[in-house]
């Protein structure tokens, strides 16, 4: 049963918010802006330093939940949501983790699908959070057996 | 440049309406965000997963949408963002970003959000809460 996943959560990971990073995301979605990529626009800037673009916390490596074997193929993500203490600064490290916060199926239109709600969590090095991020995706009929293989 | 907190209930941040969707934007937005997801770049594999073509990330569309702020960073931060995927975007869609803003409260500016395409179908939808720094 794949509602035996709900609480697993992975080990904490530290990430480093690199400036070249930055820049190549910041580019990849259009928005090269000079408080991202300025070190002297930072510096005069109400955070005295470079931040990062709110949805940057993509890049990041959440650790991994060895009981869940996500496969790359056949999910498709249904939403979205981040909540953020404060935008994230360039050069400070992130400690992140996921934990799988629920799992539930439907029957609809299109037969039976399945949701995944998972929660990736950035805290600072004393354990305070900087963002916390809730997405639900949908499997498919493949990938949820697949997964109980 | 005006400021957000000059903008009353009803009224809209500048829309954006991005080039069309190319191959290599989505190329480049795999490598930047480590999402190599092929439906995104292969045509082959979208195939394969029953899409009439390659399909743009959400977090593509997502982390777009996030610059109609960027302007305003230095008033405030996004606190809250949240989406609901509604629609593939494919190669050669015109995407428009839009903002509304609906309610004010202290020092918290709640705007409903959206991405459409060139059908004026929307792609997705949510909102954004956006904290005024206190200084201000």
């Amino acid at each position: 049963m794949l509602k035996n996943l709900i609480g697993k959560r992975s080990d904490k990971v530290k990430n480093t918010i690199e400036k070249g990073a930055v820049r190549k995301f910041a580019e990849a979605i259009g928005d090269p802006a000079p408080i991202y990529l300025d070190e002297e626009v930072g510096k005069n800037s109400i955070y005295k330093r470079n931040i990062a673009p709110p949805t940057f916390p993509v890049t990041f490596n959440y650790g991994f939940i060895p009981e869940m074997k996500l496969p790359s193929k056949g999910i498709i993500h249904g939403e979205q949501n981040y909540h953020y203490e404060r935008p994230l600064f360039i050069g400070e490290e992130v400690y992140c983790h996921m934990e799988i916060k629920d799992y539930y199926e439907k029957t609809g239109r299109n037969g039976d699908m399945s949701f995944l709600v998972i929660n990736r969590i950035g805290e600072d090095e004393n354990g305070n959070l900087l963002f916390s991020e809730n997405r639900v995706v949908i499997l498919n009929d493949a990938v949820r057996k697949g997964m109980l293989v | 440049m005006k400021l957000i907190t000059d903008l009353q209930i009803g009224e809209s941040l500048d829309e954006i309406i991005l080039n069309p969707v190319s191959r290599l934007d989505l190329i480049k937005y795999a490598g930047a965000s480590g999402d190599f997801n092929p439906i995104h770049t292969i045509d082959e594999e979208a195939k394969n997963a029953s899409l009439p073509g390659i399909i743009a990330h959400g977090m593509w569309t997502m982390g777009n949408l996030a610059k109609l702020f960027t302007p305003f960073l230095e008033e405030g931060f996004i606190q809250e963002y949240s989406i609901r995927f509604k629609g593939m975007v494919f190669l050669e869609d015109i995407i428009s970003l839009k903002a509304n803003l609906v309610e004010t409260e202290s020092k918290k500016l709640t705007f409903n959000v959206e991405a459409s395409n060139q059908h004026q179908k929307a792609v997705m939808n949510g909102s954004i809460l956006f904290n005024i720094h206190s200084k201000n």
